[in-house]
């Protein structure tokens, strides 16, 4: 089966988020990259049915040149081919997804994963506007996932239980942490990643009608913490601040 | 503590609380400091700074005695604490130069007391079998080695000084302010209040130049990128009894290390480009999503050392189970020489360094610093090659440090030469001797930072002219004559028949001007400094326990006026040392920039110079040791009698700026007696060791006493001076070990290549036992050089009594072979011109 997987490259934060002077951006001067946990789990979970359905995972991004970072991680954890669709514009969520169902409209995908929704923007969208664009059944926040003679079974949780769909492939799925628990990539595999070839496309110019005017960092809660201490001693008083909270 | 409680005095507030700050809390607790705060920006017990990501594995081999030392002791420390695991250490070699390098190691850990053996292959493979013995020559095995919990002693130390009721902790509290006044240390300014201070350690790791910088001061480091990733589960490891169960491996070639810990392979490398970053750009602990210290890893940078990491244990690594679970740009301190920064600040009293020091040597450098703070002087000699003063005027820009940081990275696993110079950032001190010294091709070594001529291409004429002097003291091995020329001993050979000037000897200059100044002088200095006025005398500068501090020269310049001249590399210690110790009217001014010093010596100096200056210039007119105004040519200059090449001639200080004047004077008339300029090859080394002249930080160090050094010539003067009750002890008591200088009767004696010691190996009896003094003292060489008017290739060592008799036949150890070598002199006294007929102008 050939699957595909979308992921996006954003910064590997800390607790603190610190903007760019014009506070259009994040300030990732000292910060690595990454993808988020979910779209990490739908590399896993592509690699992993092709692993026993046969065929190929290809994983796509959209951005700049320095996102094939996060393609040739991905091809570390297995993925067979990257596809990087080259763009420097600010998309929203509906360019982006434009793109990628402009680039998976061109191949036989049997299945589309995405994660729930992005790490730093979270406009849990894309996924669904590419189902719509190619005319696609799509289920998301799922947690598992079955694939049986053209036939996704997925299941989602919800409060008090669960639900579980079956849906024809081809289809979209977007899945959300914990569905698996996603490989370290080995040694040889990341040598090998990093000397991969990365498709390079550029998508159709797409104006979103939307512009950034300027991010801004949530108050964080500064109350003071306090140490009680540092050895088995600190556990009476640990034990009154429980008290205190009501919570014993 | 919680924030209210923050004090607002201590008596010692330590900033930093890594491995480096706890150590130095629970040591200064034992030593009786009673009030100790401690403070980091971090949590408590990992702050986030390097200690928090080290790899702490501890290999106590070393081509220094005192780092050796400090790591033993390091680990003895970890031991008693439970948290050092042994597991031994294998550095394998890929190649022959790294296989000879190995060998060279073996001598040192046998110079410095540390088990250690070559392995073959096979034998590697007996230790580690997951070892690729296809790609390795073989291996060094340190059966001593181990991995250290950094976290865990951090916090035992700390409960330490806890139970002695002698420290507080203030964790989440960061530095903003050191207040300073007159030159002092007053209080520290955080984030939770300000607390006055009677002394303040800077031990804040790669954010020390942050925090000095707040005082005014330099600390001289930056931070560096130290790239790690471990990788796992392993299947073989599963089993493993407890966390380490295999010695760790150093791929020397490859500049990495291969470290099993759990069911994972740690793998650090030291091979990629160096990453030096600016201590302003590492993140908060809150910006960060592993620590300040634990940025991402640089993916490109990484990509030879997988490969060579595959290469080596591919049994392990190259498993597609195996992942890479965590890997980061590990953050830890470089220097601008490879060295720790410790000691007083200069600048500030009551200000400390504690800075760039690796996991391994930690616990013990914490303890040497704390007793240099509580009884004035380390056990250990931390002073010569660490103090942080080293870098006295010169050393302390942005530039200088990157430029040194990067260059010394790659030599942090390197094959370093011990007569190896750095090449970053040349010329920076240059004297005014530097235009004239560069048109005789001179051939550039650094020292203090200033540039001085090891020797001249253009006096390669000398080769010749004494090639049959020179014929058996050739060094046909490449490692022998690397950074070392046959010129030197033509220039030395010369200067003995005609006359060198040798310029600039590159002088730590300073004066002690004031009303105390003789008071002063008499309580630092060993000889007595009732002088008369243009008179000098060499003297020793003594620890309270009789140790040195320095060997240095003292002229009296008029009654409340001395003149201090030392080594140049030794400029900031001493100053610091001397500044510290200053009472009552007396204040020190540096000169090491403004004075050059030119040295003309030889047979023909006497008449050579008396045709030049205006005033009489001759062993009649000059008494030996005296320092007198002289004109030469156009220059105002003082004329110092004295000699560290065995001859008789002058130093002369002049203005730095009317140096190269001074310099073309003297060339100029000198061309009559064939004057050669001459370099410190002759200076330092062979001219020095053929009159077994002691050097500071060789042979003049710490361990042992100036009865042993053979520097007692003063006896005891009546004064008071620091030291003297141990001085005298000395004197009175029979040595353990006298200083002798050797020769080496044999350099080939398995009829090989002819090989000549550097320095560093150990010295042994006939059977090939390294010799031992009954207070545990091994006998290794000190200084090694070629003496071209005697014919040998001299070494210098200390020995135990009985076997410091001139004749005595023993042996050095050289990359793995032994040569037959003689005591020449035991005791004070050179081998050539004993008398001293040449220095003092008598009938030769």
């Amino acid at each position: 089966m050939e699957v595909l997987t979308a992921i996006k490259r954003v910064p590997e934060t800390g607790a603190k988020i610190v903007l760019t002077e014009d506070k259009l951006d994040i300030d990732t001067s000292s910060l690595g990259f990454t993808f988020s946990p979910h779209e990490e789990c739908a590399v896993e979970e592509g690699v992993q049915l092709v692993e026993e359905h046969g065929g190929n995972v290809t994983v796509l991004t959209l951005g700049e040149e320095d996102a094939t970072e996060q393609l040739r991680s991905a091809i570390a954890m297995g993925a067979d081919d990257g596809i990087l669709l080259e763009s420097d514009e600010d998309r929203g969520p509906a360019g982006t997804a434009k793109a990628i169902a402009d680039a998976a409209s061109d191949a036989d995908f049997d299945l589309l994963l995405f994660g729930n929704e992005s790490a730093d923007t979270a406009n849990h969208q894309v996924g669904v506007r590419v189902a719509e664009q190619l005319g696609l059944p799509c289920v998301t926040g799922i947690k598992d996932l079955d694939v049986t003679d053209g036939t996704v079974t997925a299941r989602r949780e919800i409060p008090g239980g669960s639900e579980v769909y079956e849906v024809d492939l081809p289809a979209v799925v977007t899945v959300k942490e914990g569905l698996n628990e996603p490989r370290y990539p080995s040694m040889r595999a990341k040598m090998q990643a990093r000397k991969a070839s990365v498709e390079h496309d550029e998508p159709a110019a797409y104006d979103e009608g939307l512009e950034l005017l300027e991010l801004e960092v949530p108050e964080s809660d500064d109350s003071p913490a306090e140490v009680l201490g540092e050895s088995p001693d600190a556990a009476d008083d640990a034990v009154d601040v429980l008290e205190d909270l009501e919570v014993l | 503590m919680s924030t209210n409680d923050f004090p607002s005095n201590a008596g010692t507030v330590i900033i930093g609380a890594g491995i480096v700050g706890s150590s130095l809390a629970g040591e200064l607790a034992e030593r009786g400091r009673d009030d100790i705060l401690l403070i980091d920006k971090g949590p408590l017990s990992d702050p986030g700074g390097s200690t928090g990501h080290a790899s702490n594995f501890i290999f106590p081999v070393e081509h220094s005695k005192d780092m050796t030392q400090l790591t033993s002791d390091s680990r003895d420390i970890y031991r008693e604490f439970d948290t050092f695991t042994n597991s031994g250490g294998i550095e394998v070699a890929r190649t022959e130069e790294r296989m000879a390098e190995l060998k060279r190691r073996v001598v040192s850990a046998k110079s410095f007391g540390e088990e250690a053996e070559l392995l073959t292959p096979e034998e590697v493979e007996e230790l580690v079998p997951y070892v690729n013995t296809d790609i390795i020559k073989g291996g060094f095995y340190s059966k001593g080695a181990g991995t250290c919990d950094p976290l865990r002693a951090g916090e035992l130390y700390r409960q330490q000084a806890k139970d002695k009721d002698a420290l507080s902790t203030a964790a989440n509290t960061e530095v903003t302010d050191l207040h300073v006044e007159n030159g002092e240390i007053q209080a520290v300014e955080t984030d939770k209040g300000t607390v006055q201070a009677d002394e303040v350690i800077i031990a804040a790791g790669l954010w020390s130049p942050k925090i000095a910088d707040m005082a005014g001061v330099d600390i001289p480091l930056s931070p560096a990128v130290h790239q790690m990733v471990s990788v796992g589960p392993i299947d073989r490891f599963e089993d493993g009894e407890g966390e380490i169960n295999y010695p760790v491996i150093r791929d020397m070639d490859t500049q990495m290390y291969e470290r099993q810990h759990g069911n994972d392979m740690e793998v650090g490398s030291y091979e990629h480009r160096p990453i030096l970053w600016d201590v302003d750009d590492v993140p908060s602990i809150e910006e960060s999503p592993l620590s300040p210290t634990q940025p991402p890893l640089t993916e490109d940078a990484f990509e030879d050392s997988m490969q060579h990491a595959l290469e080596i244990i591919p049994d392990v690594l190259d498993d597609p189970d195996a992942g890479i679970r965590h890997s980061i740009d590990g953050l830890l301190s470089v220097t601008p020489d490879g060295h720790p920064l410790l000691g007083p600040i200069p600048e500030v009293d009551g200000l400390w360094s504690c800075a760039a020091i690796w996991i391994k040597e930690a616990p013990a450098i914490a303890r040497e610093v704390s007793k240099w703070m509580t009884k004035g002087h380390p056990d250990i000699d931390i002073v010569a090659h660490d103090h942080v003063a080293r870098f006295d005027e010169y050393g302390e820009t942005e530039e200088f440090v990157k430029s040194r940081g990067y260059e010394g990275y790659q030599k942090i696993y390197g094959i370093v030469h011990p007569r190896e110079q750095w090449q970053s950032v040349r010329p920076l001190r240059t004297s005014a001797f530097y235009h004239r010294q560069q048109e005789l091709d001179a051939e550039f070594f650094e020292a203090g930072g200033w540039e001085r001529p090891r020797w001249f291409e253009s006096n390669a004429d000398l080769v010749e002219k004494y090639e049959d002097e020179i014929e058996g003291l050739r060094r046909p091995n490449e490692w022998d004559s690397r950074w070392w020329s046959e010129i030197i001993l033509g220039e030395h050979l010369h200067l003995r028949d005609n006359v060198g000037m040798i310029g600039d000897t590159g002088f730590g200059i300073f004066d002690i001007i004031g009303s105390d100044a003789e008071e002063n002088m008499e309580r630092i200095c060993v000889a007595p400094m009732d002088l008369d006025v243009d008179s000098s005398v060499y003297t020793a500068v003594l620890a309270p326990n009789g140790g040195f501090v320095s060997d240095l020269t003292v002229a009296r310049l008029g009654e409340n006026h001395y003149r201090v001249i030392t080594g140049g590399a030794h400029a900031g210690q001493d100053k610091t040392w001397f500044s510290d110790h200053l009472e009552g009217d007396s204040e020190l001014i540096g000169r090491s920039s403004e004075l050059c010093t030119l040295g003309v010596w030889g047979p023909d100096a006497e008449e050579l110079m008396n045709s030049i200056a205006e005033e009489e210039m001759t062993a009649d007119s000059f008494d030996f040791a005296e320092m007198k105004d002289v004109t030469i040519g156009a220059v105002d200059a003082k004329a110092f009698r004295i000699s560290y090449v065995g001859e008789f001639g002058w130093e002369i200080y002049a203005p730095m700026d009317q140096g190269q004047r001074l310099w073309d004077t003297i060339y100029e008339a000198g061309q009559e007696y064939d004057i050669r300029p001459v370099g410190t090859g002759v200076y330092g080394e062979t001219g020095r060791m053929e009159k077994s002249y002691r050097l500071m930080g060789a042979e003049l160090e710490i361990d042992y006493t100036p009865a042993e050094a053979g520097l007692t010539l003063h006896g005891v003067k009546d004064a008071d001076f620091i030291g003297k009750e141990a001085y005298a002890e000395g004197i009175e008591e029979e040595n353990s070990a006298t200083l002798c200088t050797l020769s080496v009767t044999d350099h080939a004696p398995d009829g090989g290549e002819r090989r000549f010691m550097t320095g560093g190996e150990p010295v042994l009896d006939q059977d090939g036992n390294v010799l031992i003094d009954d207070e545990g003292r091994r006998s290794y060489v000190t200084s090694a050089g070629t003496g071209p008017s005697v014919g040998k290739h001299l070494l210098m060592a200390y020995l135990p009594q009985e076997y410091a008799t001139e004749g005595e036949e023993l042996q050095v150890e050289y990359f793995g072979q032994q040569y037959p070598v003689e005591v020449e002199v035991a005791g004070n006294g050179g081998v050539f011109d004993p008398n001293n007929d040449r220095l003092f102008r008598n009938e030769y």
